[in-house]
């Protein structure tokens, strides 16, 4: 019976090694999904939370400044303003019409500060005018 | 073409079920005529699918864009393989893959037992073909790759179709897929002779043996598959390094974890007639996994960087998945008494505990690494909001589980089985550890400061020189008898145990792996916008861009920039990373360009252009061993075939078994 309560003490010790591991890490590096529209709810509450920002890229808002890159993100009608700074260029699927998410923190001016920019491209046969076959339209990647 | 792909899959359906209905009653009644008539149904299965995807093919060769598929996935001027690899590309395609790929295994396995495990075949082939029905639904109805385009009820096509997805056109990325497939689809087999067994209420432990060597042909599979994966993103994803935590990731690797602690706790089943459940749960949960593995590639349910689907099949999965585990969760505890151990464990320090730390270790990271990736999903089922974790969640976790793992893997074969006494202990791992605390107090004088960097480099010389040890002991004896050469010797000790030996190859591996995991803590990157003639300084690098030029392919149009290289003054050469542009699917990428080296790889990403278009934006990368996880690789798959030799000694295996010290088959080693 000795042997198994070695063997209970190392087995709690290694478990409660990785839970406390994982704990911290999921502390440290949480981030929260969002809309545009839920982040418009959220208030003052988003202020320095990581949050994790899902919208459309509007049409013809993107302004590079520098290495700076600023945006709207548009969800319907809801607009943010989010301002990219961040080291790695932006990906190639990051264009008008595209879906981003954008990793970062709410600025107090409500500028939304990102530091990474997830794109993916709207389907080329999306932007095609009506008549569209029903199975392509949702071809893409 | 479409209607014959359709009507494939179709009646594949009907016959797949009919095969699941008659080898579950043709077993229960102990009929013959209902066995042999589902045995023949999976052969026709077998026929069917792969008619099914010899339309398909054929479809997506010529370039039939009447069917969504063809025109979602290619376009005219994609290079022929990569029309062929389209068969993967897209979800219903994909999922064909899978169902042939299983309907083939299928007929393989059949087959070869058509004269052996009469009793428990008819469920092997029952679950088996469970399986099959369930991937020809989705062919069948969720996901069928077959659908034409339609407006209002004629048939139309489009001129040009969207074409692969640019990331997917390189060589690797070709054959990941089926690779990683392979693997996936492979473990349906050992865990269809474990639940045939459980139903059956086998005793022994047939259904390890029978499977042992299918296991491990999967378990190579799947880790080729990964490493390809790894080696893709490396190569055409440009940033820089080789393995994210993304959910695609996650979802191969968690299957190969439980696969790993699978082959390794079953030879405490052979051995001792230990831990019997324990692998029946590391089997099962291994091809959920699998299963699960493809929902998570396949539905989109965890946001990905690859996103390469969004569906709505996921409702399928999770259907099959809740159903499949709840029904051999029961099984399990249904037959718990004809898994009962036949030994008991007798000391900490023994061969039994390090397998079960191994186990413990390998199937805590599994869950860590499956708990990070549905994040997302828990936590907005429990809290209502969405909440993701980071790769920094990632590593804090399985970085210490690495090295504890890397810590087993040198001592574990070393102990005894039973006890391993103090003196042994000091007797083996005496040099070792002078030798590796030598090394890391060495690299700490060099200016290594990083813990988990120093821990990680004297594991690896600890490891490596004990495995060295096994084999030069092994060796030294046989020559010493035979009066061959060392290496002949050495040849000859591995032939006698393939197992046993080529398993030691493979942890050499995993140590190269390592190693070059490790490089990662010395990483340097920058990123730049350069004008030609501009200098980028990295380490003890100079880049100096010389030309930036532009050109057309059939398929896409590219942007190279040819930068030279130089170290501490000296040219070395130059590189052309470069960027592509494919029309069709409106889409670019990159084609980065490596230095690779021994000691450290000179990784350069073209980025861009800038704004205004006349500087290039070069990312710069020093990657320090990198090309030890890739050749880590090679000695794994080296290591993995040796295992599936057979063993020069299975003679006195068999005949120790009569006497031997468990009830079935004595130890091998002392």
């Amino acid at each position: 019976m000795k042997t198994y309560w070695k063997f209970a003490v190392l087995v709690v010790v290694i478990v409660g090694t990785l839970v406390w591991l994982a704990a911290g890490g999921i502390n440290e590096t949480k981030t929260y999904y969002k809309t545009v529209a839920e982040l418009n709810q959220m208030g003052g509450s988003a202020l320095g939370k990581r949050l994790r920002i899902a919208g459309d890229v509007a049409p013809g808002s993107i302004v590079r400044n520098g290495r700076n890159v600023s945006f709207v993100l548009q969800q319907d009608n809801l607009k943010l303003r989010v301002v990219y700074s961040g080291n790695d260029p932006l990906p190639d699927t990051f264009r008008d019409g595209a879906q981003a998410l954008a990793d970062g923190k709410m600025g107090p001016d409500n500028v939304f500060q990102a530091s990474q920019i997830q794109a993916k491209c709207a389907s080329k046969y999306q932007a095609k005018p009506a008549g569209k076959p029903e199975d392509v339209n949702r071809a893409g990647m | 073409m479409e209607n014959l792909g359709s009507l494939a899959v179709l009646i594949a359906l009907c016959i797949s079920a009919f095969a699941v209905a008659a080898s579950i009653v043709g077993g229960i009644k102990r009929n013959s005529f209902l066995i042999h008539s589902a045995e023949r149904a999976v052969y026709s299965v077998c026929v069917l699918v792969t008619v099914a995807s010899g339309a398909l093919v054929v479809a997506l060769l010529t370039s039939d864009f009447r069917l969504g598929y063809v025109a979602e996935n290619t376009n005219q001027t994609l290079p022929v393989l990569y029309k062929f690899a389209a068969w993967w590309g897209g979800q219903g395609g994909s999922l064909l893959l899978w169902s042939w790929l299983l309907s083939c295994y299928a007929s393989v396995v059949v087959f070869t037992n058509r004269r052996k495990h009469r009793r428990i075949m008819p469920y092997v082939t029952a679950t088996l073909m469970i399986t099959e029905t369930f991937f020809l639904i989705m062919n069948n109805f969720a996901a069928s790759p077959f659908k034409v385009l339609a407006v209002g009820r004629g048939v139309t096509s489009v001129p040009d179709g969207n074409g692969l997805n640019p990331l997917l056109q390189y060589p690797a990325m070709a054959i990941h897929p089926p690779m990683l497939y392979l693997g996936y689809v492979g473990f349906a087999v050992p865990f269809a002779f474990a639940i045939g067994s459980l139903i059956t209420r086998q005793p022994g432990d047939d259904w390890i043996f029978t499977t042992r060597r299918w296991s491990i042909v999967t378990w190579l599979f799947q880790s080729t598959g990964i490493i390809l994966g790894a080696g893709w993103a490396y190569a055409v994803l440009g940033w820089g390094g080789y393995w994210g935590w993304d959910p695609v990731e996650n979802a191969s690797f968690l299957p190969w974890l439980t696969a790993t602690a699978f082959l390794h706790s079953v030879m405490m089943q052979e051995k001792k007639g230990m831990m019997k459940v324990w692998n029946m749960v590391l089997i099962s949960a291994t091809f959920f996994l699998c299963i699960f593995g493809t929902f998570l590639t396949r539905s989109g349910v965890v946001s990905s960087v690859h996103a390469f689907a969004q569906s709505s099949i996921g409702r399928y999965f999770v259907v099959f998945l809740a159903v499949g585990i709840a029904a051999t969760i029961y099984l399990i505890f249904d037959r718990l008494d004809y898994l009962k151990p036949e030994a008991r464990l007798e000391s900490v320090i023994s061969r039994e505990s390090s397998f079960m730390f191994n186990n413990l270790i390998l199937v805590a990271s599994c869950f860590a690494i499956l708990w990070g990736t549905l994040f997302p999903v828990i936590s907005e089922a429990f809290t209502g909001e969405k909440i993701s974790v980071g790769p920094p969640f990632f590593n804090k976790i399985n970085v210490p589980i690495g090295l504890f793992l890397l810590f087993l893997t040198g001592v574990g074969p070393l102990f005894a089985w039973r006890r391993t006494s103090l003196e042994s202990l000091r007797r083996n791992f005496e040099w070792p550890v002078i030798a590796s605390a030598l090394l890391g107090a060495g690299l700490f004088a060099a200016g290594i400061r990083n813990f988990y960097a120093l821990m990680s480099f004297s594991l690896c010389l600890f490891v490596l020189w004990l495995i060295v040890v096994e084999f030069w002991k092994g060796a030294r004896s046989i020559s010493k008898r035979t009066g061959r050469n060392l290496l002949a010797s050495a040849v000859e000790l591995t032939h006698r145990n393939t197992r046993r030996y080529g398993g030691y190859i493979v942890h050499v591996a995993i140590v190269l792996m390592f190693i070059g995991f490790t490089g990662q803590a010395f990483n340097q990157d920058t990123t730049q916008e350069v004008k030609l003639g501009d200098h980028i300084h990295l380490g003890h690098y100079d880049l100096r861009v010389a030309a930036v030029n532009h050109g057309e392919e059939a398929n896409y149009t590219w942007d190279r920039a040819t930068v030279e290289v130089s170290k501490d003054g000296a040219l070395l050469g130059s590189l052309t990373p470069e960027r592509r542009f494919f029309p069709a699917s409106n889409q670019g990428t990159s084609e980065v360009a490596i230095r690779r080296r021994l000691n450290e790889d000179v990784y350069l990403n073209f980025a861009g252009m800038s704004e205004d278009g006349q500087r290039a934006i070069i990312q710069a990368y020093i990657n320090p061993l990198v090309s030890w996880v890739w050749i880590g690789y090679w000695v794994l798959l080296a290591g993995t075939l040796i295992c599936l030799v057979p063993s020069k000694v299975k003679l006195q295996y068999a005949r120790t078994q009569v006497i031997g010290v468990s009830e079935k088959y004595a130890p091998l080693e002392k």
